[in-house]
């Protein structure tokens, strides 16, 4: 997939998030990671890559094909999309399974059976069998994050974007969160990823956004990013993660 | 068992006092005058719950297309159930009830004071309520919103399956004490020539002299049905009760 935008400006009152961020990605960019110091627009540049969130100014592409503006198609946009929160952000009021198959029979038009059955699978491939009737509240944080992950994955989206996904997460669940996320990544999953976990992109991304301060510094791929970052930021960066893991 | 105990010494401490402070001016019971009316004052209850049910089903309804109201994306709209919402809420609903009867359904040449009654009352409750159900619906979460607007839901469906469900529980409390003070406001409809509870107490009262008996069971018969009123809501809140 070719991931591109050009001029992205979001802005939150007086502050803009994004300030003009222009970036394209190679033709065959699959597992994307957005990088970048705190408050530096990597969530927001999720969000609107995603159409979860529509720019002021600017516009993203994606394999040639702009994405709408307009409400009713920004919609049609994020049903095509998975999305996984640093917050988890599970309905507190359903339990696991239906917080699966609710977006499956409203939005996606399945039947009970069909929704259900694939919320299973999914629920088995992710290791929470036996958790389907539990609410969020009765399970560990990367228990409901892995949920969410197959929330965003039922309807088999297009593309699964992941905002800082472990970051409220002890070791251990980071461990089984990113396991997860690394054998979807490596089944064919397009995705987006932003996050802090700096080895882990190392390991499964194949393109690297770097942003700070809303503008996107640097822009390539992986293997090249890890080695030879082209900015003296995207190098104070690195050494900084890197220095106690 | 300790609950119930403790509950009766309240229930005696409590019967002890009133009976205590009716010695000490005196009254002059007269009870036999009331049970001559017993008939008429069950005619009254039951007058005062099915008008009471009815306004509550109006104000529930009210008040949350004036929720809806406040929290739509015209200014306009907003600003006009902000000020229904207002006007209703800081003035006396006597003075809603005798200017909405009197003038305001003459001139719409509507002659039935129980209806316009019950329009009144759940229009009054009904603002109350819209409050009551804005301030549970504005206490969701921005992240369930995201959540909602991620997985593809449109805003009816977001209002649905994530808004209503989460704010009924936040709201309910309010609610109750809404419901259980529209039952006793009811009384009030006695200005505008209803024949509730209060209207027949006072007649009761006036044709035999005396003039507090009738008010005791008044006050039971109130309680009959605002006290199960409340348990009821507290047992909801039980089966509500998830942590977020």
């Amino acid at each position: 997939m070719k991931l591109e935008t050009h001029a992205v400006t979001k802005r939150y009152g007086a502050h803009a998030a994004l300030d003009g961020a222009s970036f394209a990605t190679g033709d065959e960019a699959r597992v994307i990671a957005l990088l970048g110091p705190s408050g530096g627009g990597k969530s927001t540049l999720l969000r609107v890559l995603g159409s979860l969130l529509v720019p002021d100014d600017g516009h993203v592409s994606i394999d040639e094909r702009t994405l709408p503006h307009d409400e009713e198609g920004a919609l049609n946009e994020r049903r095509g999309n998975g999305f996984v929160f640093q917050g988890y952000n599970l309905f507190p009021h359903f339990t696991a399974l239906q917080n699966i198959t609710l977006p499956l029979r409203e939005v996606h038009g399945m039947t009970d059976t069909q929704a259900t059955q694939r919320a299973m699978e999914l629920l088995r491939r992710l290791g929470l069998a036996g958790h389907e009737h539990k609410r969020p509240s009765q399970l560990s944080g990367g228990q409901q994050q892995r949920a969410a992950i197959a929330r965003a994955l039922a309807p088999k989206p297009r593309l699964l974007l992941l905002d800082e996904p472990t970051s409220a997460l002890d070791p251990v669940m980071t461990g089984e969160v990113l396991d997860v996320i690394r054998e979807l990544a490596e089944a064919g999953q397009s995705i987006i990823l932003a996050t802090h976990e700096i080895s882990f992109a190392r390991k499964v991304a194949d393109w690297v956004v770097f942003l700070v301060g809303g503008k996107v510094e640097e822009s390539s791929t992986a293997a090249e990013f890890f080695t030879r970052p082209q900015t003296e930021l995207a190098r104070q960066y690195l050494e900084g993660l890197s220095k106690y893991r | 068992m300790r609950r119930a105990l403790y509950a009766l010494g309240l229930f005696v401490v409590a019967s002890v006092a009133f009976y205590g402070v009716f010695s000490a001016v005196e009254y002059p019971w007269n009870w036999s005058g009331v049970w001559q009316y017993r008939e008429q004052f069950f005619h009254g209850w039951l007058a005062t719950m099915g008008l009471s049910l009815v306004a509550m089903v109006v104000s529930v309804a009210f008040g949350f297309l004036l929720m809806l109201g406040r929290r739509a994306p015209w200014l306009p709209v907003r600003m006009g159930c902000g000020s229904v919402v207002e006007v209703v809420r800081g003035s006396p609903l006597l003075v809603q009830l005798l200017i909405g009867h009197y003038i305001i359904a003459q001139a719409l040449h509507i002659d039935q004071p129980l209806f316009t009654g019950i329009v009144l009352l759940g229009c009054f409750e009904g603002a109350y309520l819209a409050e009551i159900f804005r301030g549970a619906v504005e206490s969701i979460s921005a992240s369930q919103l995201e959540a909602a607007r991620a997985v593809g839901f449109s805003k009816a469906q977001t209002y649905r399956f994530v808004i209503i469900p989460q704010a009924l529980r936040r709201a309910l409390p309010g609610t109750t004490g809404q419901l259980v003070s529209l039952i006793k406001d009811s009384s009030l409809l006695s200005v505008i020539g209803i024949e509730e509870l209060v209207q027949k107490v006072k007649i009761m009262n006036a044709a035999n002299f005396a003039p507090l008996e009738g008010y005791l069971p008044l006050a039971l018969a109130y309680l009959v049905v605002t006290l199960p009123l409340s348990h009821l809501a507290r047992r909801l809140e039980g089966r509500f009760a998830y942590e977020t």
